[in-house]
C-alpha cells in the first residue's frame, strides 16, 4: 500500500466518473497532499456540493460530507468555526462554485476563513448532461448553447483577487506533481485558499466541440495554459484565450477569520462583560 | 432563583436558546427577527460560543448544519422570506438527520408583504416547505413563559430526534415587551446526548422507532454524511428496499414518539359545547374571549396547540367525542382549518374566524364569533 492510499476509501469504489475523467487525478493529488503532510484522517473533513465533483468526498477515507448544490462553503464555514483546528477541504465544480454558489465563494474569500477549496474547472455542467456554465469558454457549443456560447466566462483568478482572497492558484490535471505541490501549499496556508484545477470533460464538453477523446482534450488544456512568466509576455489580445498557471496570490499577513473571532472578539467581549458594559 | 423580567419576545427566545446550551448561531438580518441575532452577537462571544452573520439565509442554515455535525447546538432565526430560502437545507437536515433549531418570527406575506405586521402565515410552509416526504416538528408558543419553555424544548427535541425543529413566533410577540418568568437553570430539562463511540460506518443503523444516536465528525472514526438517499452506512443508495427502510426510520422516529413531542393546553374544555381551536397570538385573544363567554354563561373552551406539527390529532379527536362545535381562529386565509376539517367527524360543526390584514384579533371579535356559533 502506498502512503496516500490510507486516505482513499476503497470500499466505496467504483466512482461514477466517465473513463478518462480528470477527477481521478485530482482525487489522487489531494490524497498525496494529505500523505505528505502526514495528517490523521479523522482530523480532515472533505465537503462537496452537487455535480461530478460532488461525489468526490465519498472516496476519501476522512470525514466526508456531501451537501446541496453550490452551498458546500456554507457547511464548511460552520464546521471550521466549530472546530478551527481541523483541515476543512471543499471540492467544487465550476457551476457549483461560480454560478449557484458564487455568492458564498466571494464571501468566504472576503472573510478569509481557513477553508481549502479545490475548484475543478471543466467548463461544463457534466453530471446534468452538458449545459453551459459560467466558466464555459465563449463560442463553445453545449446542450443549452446549441448556436454557441455568447456569454464571457468568469476569470476566477481576477474574481478572487478582487474579493481579497489570500491564496489563489491554478493548475491542470496534466501536471500531477505540480498539482499535488500547489494543493499541499494551499493546505499549509492559514486563510481561505482556492486552487482552480483545469480539468477535462471530453464527454460533455469535448464531444460537442471536436475534442471527443481524453487525449485531445488534455492536449487542448496543455495548449491554452502556461506558466505565469510566459503568460505575461503575451499581448492582451492573446491573453484573453489563455490561462496562466501557478500561485497568483499568497498573502500570509491578513489574519484568518476563526483566529480573529476566538482570539480577538471573544476576549474583547469578555472584557466588556467583566466591566459590566451593556 | 427564577427571575421576573420585562423582555422582548425575541430576547426571551435568545435567552432560552443560550440556557438550552445553544453554542452556535448563524443568521441573516430580517424584520421582525433581527433582535435574536443582535442579542446573540453580543452575548455569545462572552461565553466563548460562536456567532456569525452569513451572506444569506441559505448560508445561515448551511453553516448551522455544518456546525451541528461538528458537535454544536445550533440556532438560526429568520422570517417568512428567509424561511423560504432555507427550505432546501431543511430537507438536507432531515435526510442527513442533523439537529438544528430554526426560529421563524412570522410576518405578513406573500413576498415582501408586510414586514412589520403579524400573520400566522407560514404554518403550512413549516410543514411542507421543503421538497420530498419528510417528518417535521414545529412548536408555537403564545404566552411569555411558553416562549422560554418551548424554545428550550425545541433544542431538546432536535437533539433527541435528530431532526430540524421549527419554532414559530408571531411578529407582535417577537417585538412586544412582556412580563416573563425566567426559570432557574436546572429547573427545566436540557437534553444532551454525548456522541456514541463510532466504530464503523453503520451510523444510521437502528430499529424502527428508535432515537438515532448522535453522529458527529471527529470522533476517531471518519464517517460519511450524505444529502443523497443512503443506506445504514450513510453511503448513497437508491435500492428500493433500502430507501423504504431509511424513509420509515426517519418518519417513525417522530411518529412513534408523538406523546413526547405533542404538547397542547386546554382551557375550560371539560364541559365545553363550543371549542375554540387556536395557537400563537390568536390563542391569547381566544383565551380572553372564552373567559368572558363563560362569565356570560356560554360553555366555551380553548384548545391551544403548542406543537402544531405533528398535528395534535389524537387529542382533538378525543375532544370531538363530546364537543360538537369547533371554531378555528387563525390569522391567515385558512391553513390549519383544513387539518381540523380533515380529522373532525361529520357530526362536528366547523366554523372559522380568519383574517390576514395585519391586525390581530381583539378578544371581543373572537367573543362575537363564539356567541354567533353557540346560538
Amino acid at each position: 500500500m502506498r502512503d496516500y492510499e490510507k486516505y482513499i476509501r476503497y470500499r466505496t469504489f467504483p466512482t461514477p466518473w466517465c473513463p478518462g475523467c480528470g477527477d481521478g487525478v485530482i482525487l489522487k493529488s489531494i490524497a498525496m497532499a494529505f500523505a505528505e503532510l502526514n495528517l490523521d484522517p479523522d482530523d480532515i473533513v472533505v465537503i462537496a456540493g452537487i455535480g461530478c465533483s460532488g461525489r468526490m468526498p465519498t472516496y476519501f477515507n476522512t470525514n466526508t460530507l456531501h451537501t446541496t448544490h453550490g452551498r458546500a462553503l456554507t457547511f464548511a464555514t460552520g464546521i471550521k468555526l466549530a472546530k478551527p483546528e481541523k483541515l476543512v477541504v471543499v471540492i467544487s465544480g465550476d457551476g457549483d462554485a461560480t454560478a449557484i454558489g458564487g455568492n458564498h465563494l466571494i464571501h468566504a474569500a472576503r472573510r478569509n476563513i481557513g477553508i481549502k477549496m479545490i475548484l475543478i474547472n471543466n467548463g461544463i455542467y457534466g453530471m446534468t448532461g452538458g449545459q453551459v456554465s459560467p466558466l464555459t469558454p465563449p463560442s463553445f457549443f453545449t446542450e443549452t448553447t446549441p448556436y454557441g456560447n455568447i456569454e464571457p466566462h468568469f476569470n476566477v483568478r481576477k474574481l478572487l483577487t478582487a474579493a481579497e482572497a489570500t491564496f489563489v492558484a491554478r493548475e491542470t490535471v496534466n501536471r500531477l506533481m505540480q498539482l499535488k505541490q500547489v494543493i499541499k501549499k494551499s493546505f499549509q496556508h492559514k486563510g481561505f485558499s482556492v486552487v482552480e484545477v483545469m480539468s477535462n470533460c471530453h464527454v460533455n464538453l469535448g464531444r460537442r466541440n471536436k475534442m471527443k477523446s481524453p487525449l485531445v482534450m488534455t492536449k487542448y488544456i496543455r495548449d491554452i495554459t502556461m506558466n505565469m512568466p510566459e503568460f505575461e509576455k503575451l499581448s492582451p489580445a492573446e491573453q484573453a484565450s489563455k490561462y496562466p498557471l501557478g500561485i497568483f496570490v499568497q498573502n500570509t499577513e491578513r489574519l484568518e477569520y476563526t483566529d480573529l473571532y476566538y482570539n480577538h472578539i471573544v476576549p474583547t467581549a469578555q472584557q466588556a462583560g467583566a466591566k459590566g458594559e451593556k | 432563583m427564577s427571575q421576573r423580567k420585562v423582555l422582548q419576545g425575541n430576547i426571551i427566545v435568545a435567552k432560552a436558546a443560550l440556557a438550552a446550551g445553544c453554542d452556535f448561531f448563524a443568521g441573516y438580518p430580517i424584520t421582525p427577527s433581527s433582535e435574536i441575532a443582535q442579542y446573540m452577537s453580543k452575548e455569545m462571544p462572552k461565553m466563548e460560543r460562536t456567532f456569525i452573520q452569513m451572506e444569506d439565509e441559505i448560508a445561515s442554515l448551511g453553516a448551522c448544519i455544518g456546525a451541528s455535525l461538528a458537535g454544536r447546538k445550533t440556532l438560526t432565526a429568520t422570517s417568512g422570506p428567509g424561511f423560504s430560502l432555507m427550505q432546501e437545507h431543511v430537507g438536507m437536515a432531515v435526510i442527513a438527520e442533523v439537529p438544528v433549531v430554526i426560529v421563524n418570527v412570522m410576518r405578513g406575506g406573500p413576498s415582501t408583504g408586510m414586514p412589520t405586521k403579524p400573520a400566522q402565515a407560514d404554518l403550512m410552509q413549516a410543514r411542507w416547505g421543503t421538497h420530498g416526504d419528510h417528518p417535521i416538528i414545529a412548536l408555537y408558543p403564545a404566552f411569555s413563559d411558553e416562549i422560554f419553555s418551548e424554545t428550550v424544548r425545541a433544542f431538546n427535541l432536535a437533539e433527541k430526534y435528530w431532526n430540524p425543529v421549527i419554532l414559530l413566533l408571531d411578529e407582535v410577540l417577537g417585538k412586544a415587551h412582556m412580563d416573563v418568568e425566567i426559570p432557574e437553570p436546572g429547573s427545566y430539562e436540557v437534553y444532551w446526548e454525548k456522541t456514541h463511540e463510532i466504530k464503523d460506518l453503520n451510523i444510521y443503523d437502528r430499529n424502527l422507532g428508535e432515537n438515532p444516536p448522535r453522529i458527529d465528525f471527529f470522533h476517531g472514526y471518519p464517517i460519511h454524511i450524505d444529502s443523497l438517499e443512503h443506506d445504514a452506512h450513510g453511503w448513497p443508495s437508491f435500492d428500493a428496499k433500502t430507501v423504504d427502510k431509511m424513509q420509515k426510520l426517519r418518519m417513525q422516529k417522530i411518529y412513534q414518539n408523538l406523546d413526547d413531542i405533542i404538547k397542547y393546553k386546554e382551557y375550560f374544555m371539560d364541559d365545553a359545547e363550543v371549542m375554540v381551536f387556536s395557537f400563537g397570538i390568536s390563542a391569547r385573544s381566544a383565551l380572553a374571549a372564552v373567559k368572558t363567554a363563560r362569565e356570560q354563561g356560554i360553555k366555551a373552551g380553548l384548545f391551544q396547540a403548542l406543537t402544531i406539527w405533528p398535528f395534535p390529532r389524537a387529542a382533538l379527536q378525543e375532544r370531538f367525542k363530546k364537543t360538537k362545535k369547533v371554531l378555528t381562529v387563525e390569522m391567515n386565509m385558512g391553513q390549519m382549518k383544513y387539518e381540523v376539517e380533515r380529522i373532525a367527524p361529520c357530526d362536528v360543526e366547523k366554523q372559522t374566524l380568519l383574517r390576514a390584514n395585519g391586525m390581530p384579533f381583539a378578544p371581543a371579535e373572537v367573543l362575537d364569533a363564539i356567541k354567533e356559533f353557540a346560538k
